[in-house]
Protein backbone atom coordinates (compact mmCIF):
# COMPACT_ATOMS: atom_id res chain seq x y z
CA UNK A 1 0.00 0.00 0.00
CA UNK A 2 1.29 3.50 -0.88
CA UNK A 3 1.42 6.14 2.04
CA UNK A 4 -2.11 7.28 2.85
CA UNK A 5 -0.90 10.57 2.77
CA UNK A 6 -0.51 9.90 -0.92
CA UNK A 7 -4.25 9.74 -0.89
CA UNK A 8 -4.56 12.84 0.80
CA UNK A 9 -2.59 14.61 -1.80
CA UNK A 10 -4.24 12.99 -4.92
CA UNK A 11 -7.87 12.61 -3.74
CA UNK A 12 -8.68 14.78 -1.04
CA UNK A 13 -10.00 18.16 -3.42
CA UNK A 14 -12.27 15.99 -5.30
CA UNK A 15 -13.34 13.82 -2.13
CA UNK A 16 -14.64 17.38 -0.40
CA UNK A 17 -15.93 18.80 -3.85
CA UNK A 18 -18.53 15.55 -4.27
CA UNK A 19 -19.46 16.14 -0.26
CA UNK A 20 -20.15 19.28 -1.31
CA UNK A 21 -22.36 18.34 -3.78
CA UNK A 22 -24.30 15.62 -1.79
CA UNK A 23 -24.53 17.55 1.59
CA UNK A 24 -23.85 20.76 0.93
CA UNK A 25 -20.70 23.12 2.18
CA UNK A 26 -21.67 23.85 6.01
CA UNK A 27 -21.59 20.05 6.49
CA UNK A 28 -19.31 18.85 3.95
CA UNK A 29 -15.99 19.70 6.28
CA UNK A 30 -17.72 17.01 8.94
CA UNK A 31 -18.59 14.55 6.11
CA UNK A 32 -14.70 14.92 5.07
CA UNK A 33 -13.12 14.06 8.19
CA UNK A 34 -15.87 10.78 8.52
CA UNK A 35 -15.02 9.61 5.16
CA UNK A 36 -10.87 10.04 5.45
CA UNK A 37 -10.83 8.40 9.15
CA UNK A 38 -12.84 5.63 8.19
CA UNK A 39 -10.38 5.15 5.49
CA UNK A 40 -7.91 5.76 7.77
CA UNK A 41 -9.00 2.63 9.95
CA UNK A 42 -9.49 0.29 7.09
CA UNK A 43 -6.53 1.07 5.30
CA UNK A 44 -4.15 -1.42 6.90
CA UNK A 45 -6.41 -4.43 6.17
CA UNK A 46 -7.71 -3.03 2.35
CA UNK A 47 -6.60 -6.13 -0.04
CA UNK A 48 -6.40 -4.55 -3.35
CA UNK A 49 -5.05 -0.41 -3.97
CA UNK A 50 -6.21 -0.87 -7.53
CA UNK A 51 -8.51 1.69 -7.23
CA UNK A 52 -8.02 3.46 -3.84
CA UNK A 53 -10.25 6.80 -5.76
CA UNK A 54 -13.33 4.61 -6.36
CA UNK A 55 -12.69 3.10 -2.50
CA UNK A 56 -12.50 6.49 -1.03
CA UNK A 57 -15.34 8.17 -3.10
CA UNK A 58 -17.21 4.82 -2.06
CA UNK A 59 -17.03 5.36 1.58
CA UNK A 60 -17.51 8.93 1.18
CA UNK A 61 -21.21 8.26 -0.05
CA UNK A 62 -21.99 6.26 2.57
CA UNK A 63 -20.51 9.10 4.99
CA UNK A 64 -23.02 11.84 3.10
CA UNK A 65 -26.06 8.62 2.75
CA UNK A 66 -25.44 8.55 6.74
CA UNK A 67 -25.11 11.75 7.34
CA UNK A 68 -28.48 12.52 5.40
CA UNK A 69 -30.51 9.49 7.45
CA UNK A 70 -29.13 11.10 10.51
CA UNK A 71 -31.12 14.26 9.39
CA UNK A 72 -34.19 12.49 8.30
CA UNK A 73 -35.73 12.92 5.51
CA UNK A 74 -36.95 16.17 5.15
CA UNK A 75 -35.94 18.39 2.21
CA UNK A 76 -33.00 20.66 2.58
CA UNK A 77 -34.19 24.23 3.89
CA UNK A 78 -34.49 26.84 1.35
CA UNK A 79 -31.76 29.00 3.33
CA UNK A 80 -28.98 26.44 2.54
CA UNK A 81 -29.25 27.77 -1.22
CA UNK A 82 -28.08 31.26 0.35
CA UNK A 83 -25.25 30.19 2.23
CA UNK A 84 -22.91 29.85 -1.27
CA UNK A 85 -20.76 32.94 -1.63
CA UNK A 86 -22.20 35.19 -4.34
CA UNK A 87 -18.66 35.21 -6.26
CA UNK A 88 -18.48 31.22 -6.11
CA UNK A 89 -15.58 30.58 -8.62
CA UNK A 90 -17.14 26.65 -9.59
CA UNK A 91 -19.17 26.81 -12.35
CA UNK A 92 -21.38 23.71 -11.48
CA UNK A 93 -22.17 25.05 -8.08
CA UNK A 94 -26.34 25.84 -9.08
CA UNK A 95 -26.33 22.51 -10.32
CA UNK A 96 -24.95 20.99 -7.09
CA UNK A 97 -27.32 22.88 -5.34
CA UNK A 98 -30.52 21.01 -7.14
CA UNK A 99 -28.35 17.52 -6.80
CA UNK A 100 -28.15 18.11 -2.76
CA UNK A 101 -31.89 18.38 -2.95
CA UNK A 102 -33.26 15.24 -4.44
CA UNK A 103 -33.72 12.18 -2.31
CA UNK A 104 -30.54 10.41 -0.89
CA UNK A 105 -30.27 7.17 -3.21
CA UNK A 106 -30.85 9.73 -6.43
CA UNK A 107 -28.50 12.06 -5.03
CA UNK A 108 -25.94 9.62 -3.85
CA UNK A 109 -26.28 7.58 -7.66
CA UNK A 110 -25.83 11.41 -9.76
CA UNK A 111 -22.65 12.78 -7.44
CA UNK A 112 -20.81 8.65 -8.01
CA UNK A 113 -21.55 9.05 -11.55
CA UNK A 114 -21.13 12.87 -12.75
CA UNK A 115 -19.01 14.20 -10.01
CA UNK A 116 -16.76 10.50 -9.22
CA UNK A 117 -17.25 9.12 -12.77
CA UNK A 118 -18.14 5.55 -11.21
CA UNK A 119 -19.50 2.70 -13.29
CA UNK A 120 -22.85 1.36 -12.43
CA UNK A 121 -21.50 -1.69 -10.75
CA UNK A 122 -19.25 0.68 -7.84
CA UNK A 123 -22.62 2.81 -7.57
CA UNK A 124 -24.76 -0.43 -7.02
CA UNK A 125 -21.88 -1.36 -4.30
CA UNK A 126 -21.37 2.28 -2.94
CA UNK A 127 -25.33 2.21 -2.20
CA UNK A 128 -25.49 -1.33 -1.37
CA UNK A 129 -28.22 -2.17 -3.96
CA UNK A 130 -28.60 -3.99 -7.46
CA UNK A 131 -27.31 -2.67 -10.55
CA UNK A 132 -30.24 -2.47 -11.77
CA UNK A 133 -31.34 -0.21 -8.77
CA UNK A 134 -28.30 1.93 -9.09
CA UNK A 135 -29.69 2.86 -13.11
CA UNK A 136 -32.98 3.06 -11.98
CA UNK A 137 -31.74 5.89 -9.18
CA UNK A 138 -29.44 7.37 -11.33
CA UNK A 139 -32.58 7.88 -14.03
CA UNK A 140 -35.30 9.21 -11.97
CA UNK A 141 -31.95 11.30 -10.30
CA UNK A 142 -31.55 12.81 -13.79
CA UNK A 143 -34.96 13.24 -15.21
CA UNK A 144 -36.27 15.47 -12.05
CA UNK A 145 -32.71 17.55 -12.72
CA UNK A 146 -33.90 18.18 -16.69
CA UNK A 147 -37.37 19.18 -15.28
CA UNK A 148 -36.16 21.49 -12.76
CA UNK A 149 -33.62 23.20 -15.19
CA UNK A 150 -36.50 22.96 -17.42
CA UNK B 1 -8.67 22.73 2.48
CA UNK B 2 -5.53 22.78 4.52
CA UNK B 3 -7.36 23.10 7.83
CA UNK B 4 -9.79 20.23 7.21
CA UNK B 5 -6.74 17.94 6.23
CA UNK B 6 -4.95 19.97 9.63
CA UNK B 7 -8.07 18.45 11.60
CA UNK B 8 -7.71 15.19 9.93
CA UNK B 9 -4.24 14.42 11.07
CA UNK B 10 -5.03 15.61 14.62
CA UNK B 11 -7.84 13.27 14.80
CA UNK B 12 -5.96 10.41 13.79
CA UNK B 13 -3.84 10.95 16.64
CA UNK B 14 -6.18 11.30 18.86
CA UNK B 15 -7.68 7.97 17.81
CA UNK B 16 -4.68 5.93 17.63
CA UNK B 17 -4.65 5.84 13.67
CA UNK B 18 -1.59 7.96 13.21
CA UNK B 19 1.06 5.71 13.08
CA UNK B 20 3.42 7.14 11.46
CA UNK B 21 3.93 11.45 11.46
CA UNK B 22 6.43 12.63 8.85
CA UNK B 23 7.65 16.35 8.14
CA UNK B 24 10.57 18.26 7.02
CA UNK B 25 12.93 20.87 8.57
CA UNK B 26 15.89 22.71 7.96
CA UNK B 27 19.40 22.35 8.16
CA UNK B 28 22.90 23.24 6.76
CA UNK B 29 22.82 20.62 5.00
CA UNK B 30 19.66 21.24 3.27
CA UNK B 31 16.13 19.97 4.43
CA UNK B 32 15.57 16.59 6.15
CA UNK B 33 12.83 14.42 6.44
CA UNK B 34 11.64 13.24 10.12
CA UNK B 35 9.16 10.70 10.75
CA UNK B 36 8.12 9.14 13.61
CA UNK B 37 5.86 6.69 15.21
CA UNK B 38 4.10 6.78 18.90
CA UNK B 39 7.05 5.09 20.34
CA UNK B 40 9.72 7.87 19.16
CA UNK B 41 11.72 8.97 15.74
CA UNK B 42 12.22 6.68 13.27
CA UNK B 43 13.17 7.55 10.38
CA UNK B 44 16.14 10.64 9.38
CA UNK B 45 16.05 11.29 5.31
CA UNK B 46 19.05 13.37 4.48
CA UNK B 47 18.74 15.66 1.80
CA UNK B 48 20.39 13.85 -0.78
CA UNK B 49 18.05 10.73 0.49
CA UNK B 50 14.86 10.30 -1.71
CA UNK B 51 11.90 11.25 0.26
CA UNK B 52 9.21 9.17 -1.61
CA UNK B 53 11.24 5.97 -1.37
CA UNK B 54 11.62 6.65 2.29
CA UNK B 55 8.01 7.00 2.79
CA UNK B 56 7.49 4.02 0.42
CA UNK B 57 9.53 2.21 3.11
CA UNK B 58 8.10 3.38 6.22
CA UNK B 59 4.48 2.43 4.62
CA UNK B 60 5.90 -1.16 3.91
CA UNK B 61 7.75 -1.75 6.92
CA UNK B 62 5.91 0.30 9.89
CA UNK B 63 2.56 0.76 8.54
CA UNK B 64 1.03 2.21 5.60
CA UNK B 65 -0.83 4.67 7.84
CA UNK B 66 1.68 7.88 6.82
CA UNK B 67 0.60 11.20 7.29
CA UNK B 68 2.08 14.52 7.24
CA UNK B 69 1.80 16.10 10.60
CA UNK B 70 4.17 18.67 11.84
CA UNK B 71 3.13 18.58 16.00
CA UNK B 72 4.60 14.96 16.56
CA UNK B 73 7.98 16.40 15.52
CA UNK B 74 8.54 19.23 17.36
CA UNK B 75 10.47 18.27 20.10
CA UNK B 76 12.88 16.13 17.18
CA UNK B 77 12.71 19.44 15.46
CA UNK B 78 13.35 21.86 18.43
CA UNK B 79 16.51 19.13 19.62
CA UNK B 80 17.81 18.86 15.70
CA UNK B 81 17.67 22.68 15.64
CA UNK B 82 19.45 23.57 18.84
CA UNK B 83 22.28 20.86 17.95
CA UNK B 84 22.93 22.21 14.35
CA UNK B 85 23.33 25.68 16.09
CA UNK B 86 26.26 24.07 18.55
CA UNK B 87 23.92 24.28 21.61
CA UNK B 88 23.05 21.04 22.42
CA UNK B 89 25.57 17.81 22.42
CA UNK B 90 22.64 15.24 23.41
CA UNK B 91 19.78 14.50 22.08
CA UNK B 92 17.11 13.17 24.78
CA UNK B 93 14.04 12.59 22.09
CA UNK B 94 12.58 8.76 22.55
CA UNK B 95 13.93 6.53 19.59
CA UNK B 96 12.15 3.72 17.99
CA UNK B 97 14.63 1.13 16.66
CA UNK B 98 12.25 -1.38 14.77
CA UNK B 99 13.96 -0.08 11.42
CA UNK B 100 17.30 -2.28 12.73
CA UNK B 101 17.34 -5.50 13.68
CA UNK B 102 19.68 -7.65 16.09
CA UNK B 103 23.96 -7.32 15.09
CA UNK B 104 22.78 -3.74 13.41
CA UNK B 105 20.61 -2.77 16.37
CA UNK B 106 23.23 -3.42 18.92
CA UNK B 107 26.06 -1.61 16.98
CA UNK B 108 23.96 1.41 16.50
CA UNK B 109 22.84 1.46 20.14
CA UNK B 110 26.90 1.26 20.73
CA UNK B 111 27.02 4.12 18.71
CA UNK B 112 24.39 6.06 20.03
CA UNK B 113 26.41 5.94 23.40
CA UNK B 114 29.91 7.61 21.81
CA UNK B 115 29.74 10.86 23.47
CA UNK B 116 29.57 14.43 21.62
CA UNK B 117 32.69 15.21 19.87
CA UNK B 118 34.53 11.99 20.29
CA UNK B 119 34.90 9.29 17.79
CA UNK B 120 35.36 5.37 17.97
CA UNK B 121 36.56 3.05 15.14
CA UNK B 122 34.40 0.52 13.22
CA UNK B 123 36.02 -2.37 14.84
CA UNK B 124 35.58 -0.96 17.99
CA UNK B 125 31.69 -0.61 17.52
CA UNK B 126 32.04 -4.27 16.55
CA UNK B 127 33.54 -5.20 19.54
CA UNK B 128 30.66 -3.16 21.46
CA UNK B 129 28.17 -5.11 19.34
CA UNK B 130 29.56 -8.41 20.34
CA UNK B 131 31.76 -8.97 17.76
CA UNK B 132 34.62 -7.71 17.51
CA UNK B 133 35.13 -9.50 13.95
CA UNK B 134 32.28 -8.07 12.39
CA UNK B 135 33.64 -4.41 11.14
CA UNK B 136 32.51 -4.95 7.86
CA UNK B 137 29.30 -5.51 9.14
CA UNK B 138 29.46 -2.53 11.75
CA UNK B 139 30.06 -0.70 8.61
CA UNK B 140 27.12 -1.58 7.17
CA UNK B 141 24.91 -0.87 10.22
CA UNK B 142 26.51 3.00 9.85
CA UNK B 143 25.61 2.64 6.35
CA UNK B 144 21.93 1.81 7.02
CA UNK B 145 21.38 3.90 9.93
CA UNK B 146 17.73 4.79 9.90
CA UNK B 147 18.45 7.93 12.69
CA UNK B 148 21.34 9.67 10.89
CA UNK B 149 22.56 12.43 12.87
CA UNK B 150 20.51 11.72 16.00
CA UNK B 151 22.53 8.38 16.04
CA UNK B 152 25.48 10.02 15.39
CA UNK B 153 27.07 7.40 13.00
CA UNK B 154 29.67 10.29 11.52
CA UNK B 155 31.30 9.93 14.75
CA UNK B 156 32.61 6.79 13.37
CA UNK B 157 35.93 6.59 11.29
CA UNK B 158 38.56 4.24 10.14
CA UNK B 159 40.82 2.42 12.61
CA UNK B 160 43.63 4.15 10.73
CA UNK B 161 41.59 7.39 11.10
CA UNK B 162 40.00 7.37 7.65
CA UNK B 163 36.92 9.26 7.70
CA UNK B 164 35.31 6.01 6.02
CA UNK B 165 31.66 6.49 4.37
CA UNK B 166 28.55 8.50 4.72
CA UNK B 167 25.09 8.01 3.56
CA UNK B 168 24.85 12.49 3.13
CA UNK B 169 28.34 12.19 1.51
CA UNK B 170 31.46 12.91 2.89
CA UNK B 171 31.43 16.38 3.32
CA UNK B 172 28.21 16.03 5.71
CA UNK B 173 30.29 14.10 7.98
CA UNK B 174 33.25 16.22 7.84
CA UNK B 175 31.50 19.33 8.59
CA UNK B 176 29.02 17.46 11.39
CA UNK B 177 32.71 16.33 13.12
CA UNK B 178 34.18 19.98 12.89
CA UNK B 179 30.90 21.20 14.39
CA UNK B 180 31.37 19.41 17.17
CA UNK B 181 34.80 19.69 17.16
CA UNK B 182 35.57 16.42 16.83
CA UNK B 183 39.62 16.18 14.75
CA UNK B 184 39.24 13.15 11.97
CA UNK B 185 42.12 11.85 11.02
Amino acid sequence: MPPFQTLIDEHATEVMAVLRGAVGRSDADDCFQETFIAALRAYPKLRDDGNLRGWLLTIAHRKAIDHHRARGRRPLPVAEVAETPVNDPEPLDGIWELVGALPPKQRAAVTLRYASDLPHAEIAAALGCSPEAARRSLHEGIKRLRKELA
Amino acid sequence: MKTAIDRLAERAAAEGLLDVAYTRTDSPFGPLLLATTPRGLVRVGLPNQDEEEILAELAGRVSPRVLEAAKPLDEARRELDLYFAGKLTEFELPLDWQLSRDFRRRALRAIARIPYGQTRSYTEIATSAGNERAVRAAGTACGTNPIPVVVPCHRVLRSSGGLGGYGGGLPMKEALLALEGAHSG
